[in-house]
């Protein structure tokens, strides 16, 4: 397939392929050139995201995605897909809303379906310092023109019907505050989404090629990477690698504020639809909705000490199904079919880095620690415009590396307490 | 869950323990005299290596002592623990 003939999904086209005609390959599958205008490392649902809007809406398509595995392997495949932008702070309700824009018209705009559900994320209070919490972050995103209400346990339970609400859990529901543009996306379509518009656009998604150096000028800045197929030269590096970020930035001589933690995931059998919406829960550690598939896809919490090994402890996936059976009784005697782990980056303030670094021509985009996924589009937005322009994106210039220097945090680990 | 030989108390289970950062980085003598990238690093930079990782852990659930260890990030195998200052 040529760059620039897309093949377009369409009812027309669902005719004429039931009568015959193969589909063709939805990227190319190109060796790499001796170099480009920019490269991305990390062919994750942001990394390919940024190519695709440094090719559609920046011009810039002499554009290479390298991965040292395939696309979308990593953290994009491994999440539990959960998107919502009701967060405290202005710089990140900002980022995560400009994110959730751009998901309701995603699949429009990729011409791929990626299965974006609004169908509600509903985050559970346990507690008088939970209720007081969502209250504050419910008025909050009301002055930043985000919904999100506070619902009382009966009307959770209305909202969502398996769960219990009794007073005599160990830790019974409070309250909730729902946000309801908020809700999951088929993970994989999205990196495939991005992957194919952005290969159309031109864009090299070059799989199997692992980043091994970063080459620097006289001057310090950036020439080009070095990699398992060989040296590709290129003056803007953008490093979008999650959990390898820190191993990445190490070879350009930089250390960063990130911790590298395994956090789990885990799906049951399938069963027929009971889960309406996505229940979360900071306080007792339980994250959960149903995929279309029928499981129930359950987030678990990280490690304790940073690890790359993409396998957490039993004991923290046990210690998430504990709070799930309290909550959700009718979900007891459900087996587990799968649990994986991811390599998440986490920042001492628990909000991303996107920016410049004090390399020139070395870009990051980091951070996302243990909820990035809802991020990817606004993301790779905005990672595009500051690479594309050599200045941060308006959304972007909060989250620079530089604010662990000015103390300018965002600190969404004080206002969420835990992981989110 | 990781079995940790505490260098006090012996091989104790993961959750006996509590993880406290990478081992080694000391607090500036004067923090009053650092530049802001100086105490920036102290507070926020962390080595994050894939391999070999010095750190410290606590023995919260057990004699209560710091301690250091060498664990590889890879494989979660620890190849040693020492006393702090040993």
């Amino acid at each position: 397939m040529m760059a620039g003939s897309i093949q377009t999904f369409s009812f027309k086209q669902l005719l004429r392929r039931a009568f015959g005609g193969a589909w063709t390959p939805q990227w190319r599958d190109p060796e790499p050139q001796a170099g480009y205008d920019v490269v991305i490392v990390g062919a994750g649902g942001h990394g390919l995201a940024t190519a695709y809007y440094l090719a559609a809406e920046f011009g810039i398509r002499n554009v290479a995605v390298l991965d040292k595995g395939w696309l979308g392997g990593g953290n994009t495949g491994r999440n539990t897909t959960i998107i919502r932008s009701n967060y405290l702070w202005d710089e990140s309700a900002a980022i995560y809303e400009h994110a959730l824009k751009l998901w309701e018209t995603l699949s429009q705009t990729l011409n791929y379906n990626v299965m974006y559900s609004p169908r509600g994320v509903m985050m559970l209070a346990h507690s008088v310092h939970d209720t007081q919490v969502f209250k504050r972050h419910v008025h909050a995103n009301r002055l930043q023109g985000i919904d999100n209400e506070w619902l009382t346990p009966t009307q959770a339970q209305a909202f969502c019907p398996p769960l219990y609400i009794g007073s005599d859990a160990r830790y019974p529901v409070m309250g909730a505050a729902l946000q309801r543009r908020g809700g999951i996306a088929r993970h994989d379509a999205v990196a495939w989404g991005y992957a194919r518009a952005a290969s159309a656009l031109g864009v090299d998604i070059i799989q199997n090629c692992e980043v091994i150096g970063i080459d620097r000028d006289a001057d310090g800045a950036v020439t080009g990477v070095q990699t398992t197929r060989g040296p590709i030269a290129a003056s803007r590096v953008g490093v979008v690698a999650a959990g390898h970020t820190s191993v990445l930035m190490n070879m350009a001589g930089l250390r960063m504020p990130l911790e590298s933690f395994p956090l789990q995931a885990l799906v049951s059998e399938p069963i027929k639809p009971a889960m309406p919406c996505v229940v979360m829960s900071n306080t007792v550690h339980a994250y959960i909705s149903q995929s279309d598939k029928g499981e129930l896809v359950i987030g678990a919490g990280t490690d304790v000490y940073p690890s790359y090994s993409q396998a957490g402890g039993l004991h923290i996936a046990e210690h998430t199904l504990d709070a799930i059976c309290e909550l959700f009784p009718t979900f007891r005697r459900l087996r587990m079919l799968r649990n994986w782990g991811g390599i998440v980056d986490t920042t001492p303030d628990r909000s991303p880095i996107i920016g410049l670094t004090p390399v020139p021509g070395l870009f990051v985009n980091c951070g996302w620690g243990t909820g990035g996924f809802k991020a990817t589009p606004g993301s790779g937005h905005v990672f595009a415009a500051t690479i594309a322009t050599g200045i941060p994106h308006p959304i972007a210039e909060p989250f620079s590396l530089d604010r662990f220097r000015t103390g300018r945090l965002i600190d969404e680990a004080a206002a969420a307490a835990v992981s989110h | 869950m990781l079995l940790i030989p505490c260098p006090w108390c012996g091989p104790r289970p993961e959750n006996e323990f509590h993880h406290a950062g990478q081992a080694h980085i000391a607090r500036p003598e004067d923090p009053a005299a650092v530049d802001d990238a100086t105490w920036a690093e102290y507070l926020y930079l962390r080595t994050n290596p894939k391999g070999a990782h010095a750190e410290r852990w606590r023995h919260s659930h057990g004699c209560g002592r710091f301690f250091n260890s060498v664990r590889d990030t890879v494989t979660d195998r620890i190849a040693s623990t020492t006393r702090p200052n040993a």
